[in-house]
């Protein structure tokens, strides 16, 4: 009792005692146990749950939690790089093999802190945003792979974007200490600053065996052409600024220079420069008044004039990029940004991807030694020439500067194309703006050929049950001198074709080929029967054609190869009333396209017409039964940029048959129908890919006052 | 209490140590993970199992490459770093010579400020240059670059043979060294061309010369990529002593087959090497020879003792060898592999590309012909000699599409810079000139597709919409406008004259926005009010020299794309010409016009003839009346040699067949007529004035003699029959007239 009132009395006591003595011990205590327990939780599991998961994002270390990697003093260095390597001596092409993708394996290597013996890191800032974020572009693209016995090019994650943040011995220690450095063979170095004071070398000092460099700024001297690559240096300003595009066109000023690091002398030359020509140049330089606070980077001043960058490029026509210790220069990102065409003065520098990008195309390079006649030079390019390049410009930007991930996929697709040269992208893909790809023809049968007579041409003939209308068909085809084989298309599964005896008899091969579906589309078919050039498509009506009006036909398809060459014409019109395209049939001015009831053409377009159609014309046609000579116009015009030509006065087929039906309506419905076909034509196509021509093609001396027996072609039939 | 205590301390006691001991655990599995990369990582190469490889971090790197000081361009903290740029020039030119020349240091632009002239040193007196040398400076004293005044040249050209510089070759040439160095004018090479073929000899085959080329350019067939001075040197195809001096054959192609498939897939005839440099691939083809679309033959038996290295498979090849026929192989397959000789480049390049062959080029390190400005991935499949057993199936995955384009550019490669030796000249120092003018050179594109390089002049524009080739490729079209100019040689005297009719007609035309009189009489022009008061804008130039040639000056008045050329005593309605001009949008490269002639060959007297007779078929049509895109004002004037335009100069005579014959060697087609009333000849023949030169009997055969010299400087005949007259659609049709459009040429 007692000496639980002892406690009881003592226990008040205590209390206090421990809240001053032992409570913030214990406290500490507790929490330093519980704290611990929870991290050797996480510790403990979240790795390993990871681990059987693929999932990317899940994975979000700390780049201080990277491994560290501790250089000893004499761990090797790389030799310096060998200014003779190429792709055929520098770089092992077995790692690539050969795959039908005709894509390169990438393989990234994990991230790694480097420090020399005693711990000091060899990089002052470590790995920049700028190469996390190419390190990620490339990780999520096709060429990313993680197994790297399967890479055919291998990217160290030690970030050397610039050299002055770099101590270059121990990087080049630590590149040799990558797993699979092998003389740097099938690596890839990203640099965007080289060199450094006083001389600044213009390609990156640290020594790197054979590892290819894609490098901002090199100069012709250093730049191992078909080997390094070429790169921008990116401007942050990209990712901050956003300048909408802006029309092509004239501008405020002409020309604008606006980079602070100017050499003294050519800042001299720049300022009379704006003597002689006043208002339309505008020189800036740093703000010298600006309050502390202000973002100098986005300033920039004439006199007491502040103005702000990099908005004010999109002001000027053409925007000064001279060099400045280095070649390369950030502010040629900024430019092209603006879609203000660069001026180029950086002697010896290789511009931007060179190897693929035509620069003649978006800027203006004029020698150094040439800044005084700068104005001259730049007045005498034409004004339509200058808007293009300001849209390429902008271009180039858009495609490849805008971002750390367009400078690596464009870096790595250059590569790729060495490496698959039979598959590389052209100089049209890597070069042409979407608008003009959208708008250029580039016909497939681009050679100016004017095919010799012989061969000859090959009739096919498209028929159903119409044998003795089909019958006359050949036997006046047969008479054309340059004829070389019939081919009837017999497109009847009911009925077979009649008994070789009973065909006429022609001088040419004459062969049947009979067909699985009753398609309209059959008379385009590539058959291996066509062993000509030239096609005559010919429906088994057509008997008014004279023997001349067919030789003549075939002899203007041999000068236009690439056209549609046929008798009647037909014209699309734009209904303004009703809002869409209709169609019309005889006696207009104009034609855009031919009948292919009898029309020459080339074999190409049979190919074309059977496996190139676009969307589902070819089955529009076939469940129509109609349509498919505008199909075939189509196609041709919209492949070649071309219109079609119509040979001598023909109007239209007369078929003796068809007339038994009331002519007027079955011609109301055949031209709703038509109009109909061109409509839907035109929506898939995305265009209106037809041209309109007010000619016709007659021979020379068609209706001339001359002996019709001294002309060629004397039997030109009427309408 | 101190029960509870302790038992209070020792639980706490124990959950630490638990603790600690966790810990430990946890610190010992990292150690462990850690410590052999540490150790071991310079070693054993240590792939980390785990799928990220280089890892995302927590929060992205927040720091910019450029850091703080970069931030302003190269930091002018630095004390503007870097020297005088004015100063850093002289330096390079200190620095940079010889093997690392470039055109800044190296070259003089200062001589050229007076346009791009070409001097070559007298031919000296001891030996004559070989064949091909002579074609060489040939080609170059008749181009439009070649002055005999070394005080205005920009570019120097050796008469001493360089081309073979092979020691055992029979045409080496000595002393080199020395005749080279005692040359006034050498200056260490600056601004020097000097063309070689073959360099080097066996048994290495270096590129060595045998003399210091300095600061002289080099064109060389088989170059090196490694010594290969880019944008400095210039790379030349390997042609043999019989390539033609002009003209040249044309490519074998004559049309287009599709599919595009050959009896062949890749084919290949030649020496095998069986020891030294260049063997391995070659020794290599049997492995790919199936003997059925892929022939791959070579033989050993060349040279005096192949006997001695031979090997196992020589008399099996050499048997094999005689079986296939090089020129039968050559025309019918698709592919033609052109694997490296002893040089780089080898005479089979230009045979595949002449056959319309696809080059397969296995031949690492070879500085393709050109290569400045051709675009060969678009005639020639680029291989690797490491990977000649991919070639098979890489030239089988190549598409039907794809052949038939890429034979299609062989063609036009060959056609445009390789079949004479001219062109392959014209084409070297084209090169050189566009570096020269830079800001004013020739695109890609321009290099690249049909007419081609040589007869796109960049001194024209700089801008490709500008010239009549590139219209649908851009997805641009012509203006829609044309300027008339009028040839006017007879003074006015009255009203009735048949220029003021053409002009009043012209005039009309609501295309027209402009018409020049080209004022060719001696008399001086008479005043405004003499002349028709129309709207449209009017001028006369008078020219200085009043000359035939210069109706085709390229006058800076003229604006619009179209020209349409008239001569003072030309018929023609506003029907017409508007026809003529809607014609001519469809056709901007070339003439279209009226009045046709034609040429035809005299077997007889083994020369071309000239009629103007009514034929079938013409291949010329006359430029008194005709549609043609201004950039030919500009070629006729810049392009032609002086010899041929001062002949058409002193005849009067002929210019308007010397146009038909460019523009149709241009682009290879034929001129368009079109329709016009009857009456034109005639009017042409009797109405015209007293100095009409059509009347004048001695015009005809000049005319015919004319023809003969003109394609003896072209070196073939460029001329193309048509057989076809372009007319409006309902032309002579049996309808009413009111629904014709150009009623006016039916009406007589």
């Amino acid at each position: 009792m007692c000496t639980s009132g002892k406690y009881s009395s003592r226990g008040p006591a205590l209390i206090p005692r421990m809240k001053t003595k032992h409570r913030i011990y214990y406290i500490t205590l507790f929490s330093v146990v519980l704290l611990g327990l929870i991290a050797t939780g996480m510790f403990q599991f979240w790795p390993h749950s990871i681990e059987s998961s693929a999932e990317w994002s899940l994975d979000r270390r700390s780049v201080h939690d990277a491994p560290l990697v501790r250089i000893p003093v004499s761990s090797p260095i790389p030799e310096r790089g060998d200014l003779s390597c190429r792709m055929h001596t520098c770089f092992d092409v077995y790692r690539c093999g050969y795959n039908p993708k005709n894509k390169i394996k990438v393989y990234i290597y994990p991230l790694q802190r480097f420090v020399d013996d005693v711990g000091v890191p060899i990089s002052s800032t470590g790995l920049s945003r700028e190469y996390n974020d190419l390190l990620s572009a490339i990780s999520d693209s096709d060429f990313y792979t993680d197994d790297v016995s399967r890479a055919c090019l291998f990217i160290p994650s030690i970030d050397v974007l610039n050299q002055n943040s770099l101590r270059i011995r121990e990087t080049a220690q630590a590149l040799a200490m990558l797993p699979r450095w092998d003389k740097g063979m099938n690596h890839l170095l990203f640099n965007m600053l080289p060199g450094g004071p006083p001389d600044y070398n213009t390609a990156l000092d640290v020594p790197r065996d054979r590892a290819l460099l894609a490098g901002g700024g090199f100069s012709t001297w250093t730049y191992r052409q078909g080997y390094d690559v070429s790169i921008p240096v990116y401007s942050p300003l990209s990712a901050e600024v956003d300048l909408p595009e802006r029309q092509p066109g004239p501008r405020r000023y002409f020309i604008l220079s606006t980079q602070t690091a100017i050499h003294r002398e050519y800042r001299v030359e720049l300022e009379r420069l704006k003597e002689e020509n006043g208002e339309a140049v505008l020189l800036l330089d740093k703000c010298t008044n600006l309050s502390q606070g202000l973002a100098s980077i986005r300033k920039r001043c004439y006199k007491s004039q502040v103005y702000d960058y990099p908005q004010i490029l999109q002001e000027s026509s053409f925007c000064v990029v001279l060099r400045g210790a280095r070649l390369g220069q950030a502010t040629l990102s900024d430019v092209l940004q603006a879609g203000c065409v660069p001026v180029i003065m950086a002697d010896s520098y290789i511009l931007p991807f060179s190897e693929v990008l035509d620069w003649k195309r978006a800027s203006v390079v004029i020698p150094e030694e040439k800044l005084p006649e700068m104005y001259t030079i730049l007045k005498s390019i034409p004004h339509r020439q200058v808007e293009e390049m300001q849209r390429q410009a902008r271009w180039f930007w858009e495609a490849y500067f805008s971002s750390m991930k367009a400078i690596g996929m464009t870096t790595l697709q250059i590569i790729n194309d060495r490496i698959y040269p039979y598959a590389a992208r052209t100089y049209e893909e890597w070069n042409n703006p979407p608008i003009v790809k959208w708008s250029s023809v580039n016909s497939p049968l681009f050679l100016p050929l004017i095919p010799p007579r012989l061969p000859g041409f090959t009739a096919v003939v498209l028929t159903y049950d119409r044998i003795e209308s089909l019958f006359r068909v050949i036997t006046e085809i047969s008479k054309v001198p340059s004829l070389a084989k019939l081919l009837v298309v017999w497109n009847n599964q009911n009925k077979s074709p009649p008994e070789e005896s009973l065909w006429p008899k022609v001088a040419v091969p004459l062969k049947v080929v009979r067909t699985k579906e009753n398609k309209l589309s059959n008379r385009f078919f590539p058959f291996d029967e066509i062993e000509t050039e030239a096609v005559l498509a010919i429906d088994d009506d057509i008997i008014m054609l004279t023997s001349d009006e067919l030789q003549f036909g075939y002899e203007v398809w041999r000068e236009f190869p690439d056209r549609l060459v046929g008798y009647p014409g037909r014209l699309h019109l734009w209904d303004h009333e009703m809002g869409k395209w209709k169609y019309e049939s005889e006696w207009t001015n104009e034609v855009s396209m031919v009948l292919t009831g009898a029309a020459f053409y080339h074999k190409y377009f049979n190919y074309l017409y059977t496996y190139k159609m676009p969307g589902d014309i070819k089955n529009w046609v076939d469940a129509h039964m109609n349509c498919e000579d505008i199909a075939m116009n189509f196609l041709v015009a919209n492949i070649t940029g071309k219109a079609p030509i119509k040979v001598t006065p023909r109007k239209k087929f007369k078929c003796p048959e068809c007339t038994a039906i009331d002519g007027l309506s079955l011609d109301q419905t055949h031209m709703v129908e038509r109009s109909e076909c061109i409509n839907k034509f035109a929506s898939v196509f995305g265009t209106m890919p037809l041209k309109v021509v007010e000619h016709r093609a007659d021979p020379v001396l068609y209706k001339d006052d001359f002996p019709e027996k001294l002309k060629s072609f004397p039997n030109i039939g009427s309408l | 209490m101190q029960a509870k205590k302790r038992y209070l301390l020792v639980s706490v006691g124990a959950c630490t140590l638990l603790l600690a001991y966790l810990w430990g655990i946890q610190m010992g599995e990292f150690q462990n993970q850690e410590s052999p990369e540490l150790y071991r990582v310079s070693h054993v190469p240590v792939i980390q199992p785990r799928t990220p490889h280089w890892l995302e971090s927590l929060e992205p790197p927040r720091q910019t490459y450029l850091g703080e000081a970069e931030q302003e361009e190269d930091g002018p903290l630095l004390l503007h770093q870097h020297t005088s740029p004015r100063e850093r020039r002289e330096i390079q030119k200190n620095i940079y010579k010889s093997r690392r020349c470039r055109m800044e240091p190296c070259f003089d632009f200062g001589r050229c400020e007076r346009g791009f002239k070409i001097y070559v040193y007298p031919p000296q007196k001891s030996e004559a240059p070989s064949e091909s040398y002579q074609k060489i400076l040939a080609a170059i004293e008749e181009s439009r670059f070649y002055t005999t005044d070394p005080n205005e040249a920009c570019l120097f050209v050796l008469s001493i043979d360089t081309l073979d510089r092979d020691q055992l070759s029979s045409q080496y040439v000595q002393n080199v060294r020395a005749r080279i160095q005692s040359l006034a004018l050498w200056y260490e090479g600056r601004n020097h061309l000097i063309f070689n073929l073959y360099s080097g000899t066996w048994p290495d085959y270096t590129e060595e010369l045998g003399f210091d080329i300095g600061q002289a350019m080099l064109a060389k067939a088989s170059a090196d990529a490694d010594n290969f001075r880019p944008h400095f040197d210039v790379s030349l195809p390997l042609f043999s002593k019989d390539h033609p001096q002009k003209g040249g054959d044309k490519g074998y192609l004559t049309l287009n087959n599709v599919p595009p498939l050959r009896k062949y897939l890749l084919v290949f005839k030649g020496k095998r090497y069986l020891t030294g440099i260049g063997s391995e691939t070659r020794n290599a083809l049997y492995h790919i020879h199936n003997r059925d679309d892929i022939v791959l033959s070579t033989t050993c038996k060349h040279g005096k003792d192949w006997e001695k290295h031979k090997d196992a498979r020589c008399d099996r090849d050499n048997e094999e060898y005689t079986k296939f026929d090089y020129q039968e192989l050559l025309h019918n397959s698709s592919f033609c592999l052109v694997p490296r000789g002893r040089r780089l480049g080898s005479f089979r390049f230009l045979e595949a590309l002449q056959a319309a062959c696809i080059p397969v080029l296995l031949s690492n390190g070879w500085e393709l012909p050109f290569s400045e400005v051709i675009d060969w991935s678009k005639a020639a499949i680029i291989g690797d000699e490491r990977l000649l057993l991919q070639v098979p199936s890489i030239t089988r995955s190549v598409g039907h599409d794809r052949i038939l384009a890429l034979r299609q550019q062989t063609q036009f490669l060959w056609d445009a810079y390789f079949s004479s030796v001219t062109k392959i000249v014209l084409t070297t120092l084209e090169i050189i000139h566009d570096r020269i003018r830079m800001h004013m050179s020739r695109s890609r594109p321009m290099w690249n597709s049909v007419p081609g390089g040589l007869y796109a002049l960049p001194e024209f524009s700089s801008d490709p919409t500008l010239f009549p080739f590139y219209y649908s490729p851009l997805g641009k079209s012509p203006s829609q406008d044309f300027t008339a100019v009028i040839q006017a040689v007879t003074p006015l005297q009255y009203q009735q004259q048949p220029i003021f009719k053409l002009i009043h007609a012209v005039a009309k035309s609501k295309f027209c926005t402009q018409i020049l009189v080209l004022w060719n009489c001696e008399k001086p022009p008479p005043p405004r009010n003499k002349w028709p008061s129309i709207s449209t804008p009017f001028t006369i130039i008078e020219g200085k020299k009043k000359t035939m040639s210069g109706r085709f000056f390229p006058h800076h008045a003229i604006k619009t794309d179209a020209v349409l050329s008239l001569d003072e005593d030309s018929v023609l309605s506003t029907n017409e010409v508007d026809f003529a001009f809607i014609v001519w949008q469809n056709f901007p490269d070339r003439i279209v016009g009226y009045p046709a002639r034609s040429h035809y060959w005299d077997s007889g007297k083994g020369r071309w003839g000239y009629t103007s007779k009514w034929t079938n078929e013409y291949s010329m049509v006359l430029t008194g009346a005709a549609f043609y895109h201004r950039y030919y004002h500009h070629l006729y004037t810049y392009y032609l040699p002086m010899s041929l335009l001062s002949m058409v100069d002193q005849l009067a005579n002929c210019e308007d067949i010397l146009m038909n014959f460019l523009v149709s060697a241009v682009t290879k087609l034929p001129p368009i007529k079109v329709t016009q009333k009857k009456q034109y000849k005639e009017t042409m023949m009797q109405q015209g004035s007293k100095a009409s030169r059509w009347a004048d009997p001695d015009h005809f055969a000049q005319r015919q003699s004319c023809m003969n010299s003109f394609t003896s400087w072209f070196g073939f005949m460029p001329l193309i029959h048509s057989q076809l007259r372009l007319d409006p659609v309902l032309f002579k049709d049996q309808v009413s007239i009111l629904r014709k459009k150009y009623r006016d040429i039916e009406r007589l």
